[in-house]
């Protein structure tokens, strides 16, 4: 008997070890990477409609944000031959989701995460054809350029992959009645202003910002970027968001801004529990009253004018110089269709219908709270003024003067977030990371993960 | 021909057609377990051997993933992190289970001892993410387990236990020992019920008291039931997953990646197929490594 356990687990080892020959003999795992769809330039479609036949649309959403469902609610109303067929998920899981479902259970319209790795695996539709015929091309080229996507899987440029729903815009949303009680009577203009406001907060006992940076998420990404771009420009950081050849997240400013975000921690300007805060918790707490300052994005404008009715406000982050240009993290809320869907003409068309319709575009703004995608002269609904949609809306317009839009530093490859940012953050907050390392580090991860 | 040679006659006859009626009955079973546990198991080793993004096409790499598991030192850790965890999952449940099941068994006529059980086994009952929701409330800033030290004026001690480097791994073992606290107790209780009264009758007229009545008789009764606590505990430990997912997801930092997260992120977040397997089938190796020894000296001492 007392040899028993040790024989038999020896046993079974070998016959693993040879069925194990066998099967690594026999295939390698996945498919053959050649694809008919990669790559090929797209003809313009001339036909991309939902006809009249009965057609239902598979869509795979994102939990939590009713946009998309009342779109398509709105789509069957004008449309009634289509149906829509839509299953919903958290975006987290979407993410993870997004290459397995895209490859075996093609949905034709589908919430998408960073496109670059899912165009390189050649799940996406080329929407170029359907760009041409709907006239997309003519529209800002900035609304499009983060869904473009070069055949060696730098953004920025090549065919169009994706379309956005409508494009939201970041910055800092404040407490009306406690910027009030500290006298901060207009946003800040200055980096050095800003800085003024948030000591007065602490000063007087308010906490100046709550942010979520807690488990797997780095919400001090939003701070840091703009810190970044107050210092720098915001071209350089969008050429390493696309994966452009050489781009370094690790430059001097760069460093001055992670510096000054160190600062922030440093002087007590954050919750001191931030690094357990997830997003939820951060809502409920500004929605409260609990803080001055929290930095977001206006997908949550809607939902602010409804809870904290006048008395949220916005702006953008304040330049490091006087009058200096203004940027923003500002995406298009990405919408893909599978390089296998079964209806890509009519979930195309619906697409176009987003962007074009006046009832959509009136629920882009009143349900998704950001600005509609479209050509510059299109028809925009009008917003209630003082409002914070109203002043997102708005500052959208100074991004688009000073060409100050990015996309987010999260964004640049599937897991620089999970793995680079949200970590060495939260390592920044402890003080066991000093600005230098953290982006050293994060360039590191950057470079590895970007080869593959 | 005497009767018992017949009957070993019938019965060498009839083992063959017996074995293979055997295997039939089992045969359900047997397709279930190599659809889903063989099958599985062999391509998990199949991928470990390849970099692979789960989707396009996949390179033979041979032992390169294994090699990386020992030279990148975020993968290292996150396997010291689950021997820490231990210490949480095994040694105090175990310890804390004695103690109860000791405790319980003294007072076995009273309806306490009834009540006492059903609270303590309650955990193993209440999903595992239910659980993790609950204490993470319970661990926040403005959580119970801070208002208490509040209110014994520990203001100073006070924190974010999950969101703090130093706290927050063992705030995760606590979760896990507060799961598995109630299984050892009520494995324990089940062994002592089977220890022979009279041995304690014994003792008792030799003048042993509790204390020497439990190192003496009932500890080493129990070895067996111990065994399979810190087995089944130690595996707990070590495969940790969901408790960690729902209460810190690894953080902050790392400070809580576990081999089982870190086989998640790496597999759905990287997409790296491959090096995920390859740990996969490290940490099952290394469940092994641990377990089976513990198996023998259980084993052994009987």
């Amino acid at each position: 008997m007392a040899h028993g356990p040790l024989s038999r687990p020896l046993r079974a080892a070998l016959a693993l070890s040879a069925v194990l020959t066998v099967t690594a003999a026999c295939s390698a795992p996945g498919g053959s990477s050649d694809t008919t769809d990669a790559g090929a330039s797209a003809a313009p479609v001339t036909s991309a409609t939902c006809g009249t036949d009965p057609v239902t649309l598979s869509g795979y959403f994102e939990t939590g944000f009713p946009l998309p469902k009342d779109l398509s609610a709105e789509f069957s109303k004008q449309f009634p031959n289509v149906k829509f067929d839509i299953r919903e998920d958290q975006f987290a899981v979407i993410t993870q989701n997004a290459p397995r479902v895209l490859a075996d259970d093609p949905p034709d319209l589908m919430r998408l995460p960073q496109v670059s790795e899912l165009v390189k695996d050649s799940l996406l539709k080329n929407l170029d054809g359907y760009a041409q015929a709907f006239g997309w091309d003519k529209w800002p080229a900035s609304q499009l350029q983060q869904m473009r996507v070069s055949p060696t899987g730098e953004r920025g440029d090549g065919p169009l992959y994706a379309m956005g729903l409508n494009f939201s815009m970041t910055g800092i949303f404040y407490n009306k009645k406690l910027a009030a009680q500290i006298g901060m009577t207009k946003p800040p203009e200055t980096l050095a202003e800003f800085d003024a406001v948030l000591q007065k907060a602490k000063d007087a006992g308010i906490t100046p910002i709550n942010q979520f940076n807690g488990g797997a998420t780095g919400g001090l990404a939003f701070p840091l970027q703009n810190l970044m771009a107050a210092y720098g420009e915001p071209g350089a950081i969008n050429d390493w968001i696309f994966q452009k050849p050489g781009a370094t997240i690790d430059t001097p400013t760069n460093l001055q801004a992670t510096q000054h975000l160190e600062k922030w921690i440093k002087a007590g300007y954050f919750a001191p529990d931030i690094n357990s805060q997830d997003y939820a918790a951060m809502m409920s707490r500004f929605i409260g009253g609990k803080n001055l300052f929290i930095f977001d994005g206006d997908w949550e404008s809607g939902n602010l004018d409804k809870q904290m009715a006048g008395n949220a406000g916005f702006f953008l982050m304040p330049s490091a110089q006087a009058g200096g240009k203004q940027a923003a993290m500002s995406a298009p809320l990405t919408y893909g269709i599978s390089s296998k869907a079964k209806n890509a003409d009519c979930a195309a068309f619906f697409l176009n219908w987003v962007a074009t319709n006046e009832k959509a575009r009136d629920i882009a703004v009143k349900v998704g709270g950001s600005h509609p995608m479209g050509p510059a002269d299109a028809y925009m609904p009008a917003v209630q003024q003082g409002t914070v949609t109203a002043s997102t809306l708005e500052a959208g317009a100074t991004i688009g003067e000073d060409n100050g839009a990015m996309d987010f530093i999260a964004n640049a490859t599937g897991a620089i977030y999970a793995k680079g940012w949200t970590p060495q953050l939260q390592k920044l907050v402890a003080g066991q990371q000093t600005p230098d390392g953290l982006l050293k580090s994060v360039q590191k991860d950057y470079e590895s993960q970007v080869k593959k | 021909m005497s009767a018992p040679a017949t009957g070993r006659r019938v019965r060498r006859a009839r083992r063959p057609r017996g074995a293979w009626l055997g295997w039939l009955f089992a045969l359900p079973a047997v397709v279930m377990y190599a659809t889903f546990v063989l099958r599985p198991l062999l391509l998990t080793v199949q991928y470990s051997l390849y970099d692979w993004n789960g989707i396009g096409a996949s390179t033979w790499v041979g032992l390169d993933n294994y090699r990386r598991l020992f030279t990148d030192s975020e993968l290292f850790a996150s396997i010291l992190h689950a021997f820490e965890l231990i210490l949480f999952f095994s040694l105090i449940p175990v310890l804390l289970g004695l103690f109860v099941a000791a405790t319980i068994r003294g007072i076995a006529q009273s309806r306490l001892a009834t009540v006492a059980r059903t609270v303590l086994f309650l955990p193993q009952v209440i999903p595992l993410v239910a659980a993790g929701i609950m204490w993470s409330w319970l661990l926040s800033t403005t959580g119970l387990a801070n208002e208490l030290l509040s209110a014994v004026g520990l203001d100073s001690v006070t924190r974010a236990w999950l969101g703090d480097f130093d706290t927050a791994l063992a705030a995760v073992g606590i979760i896990g020992a507060w799961v598995l606290v109630g299984l050892c107790t009520l494995l324990l209780l089940a062994g002592m019920s089977k220890i022979d009264p009279a041995l304690y009758e014994a003792a008792r007229l030799d003048g042993a008291g509790p204390v020497r009545e439990f190192f003496s008789i009932t500890l080493p009764s129990l070895r067996q039931e111990i065994g399979v606590c810190v087995t089944v505990t130690v595996i707990a430990a070590l495969a940790s997953f969901d408790i960690v997912y729902i209460a810190t997801q690894g953080g902050p930092g790392n400070s809580t990646m576990v081999p089982g997260l870190e086989i998640y992120y790496l597999a759905f977040s990287e997409r790296e197929v491959g090096m995920a397997s390859a740990l996969a089938v490290a940490l099952v190796f290394l469940v092994l490594a641990v377990v089976l020894p513990l198996q023998r000296l259980t084993r052994d001492a009987r």
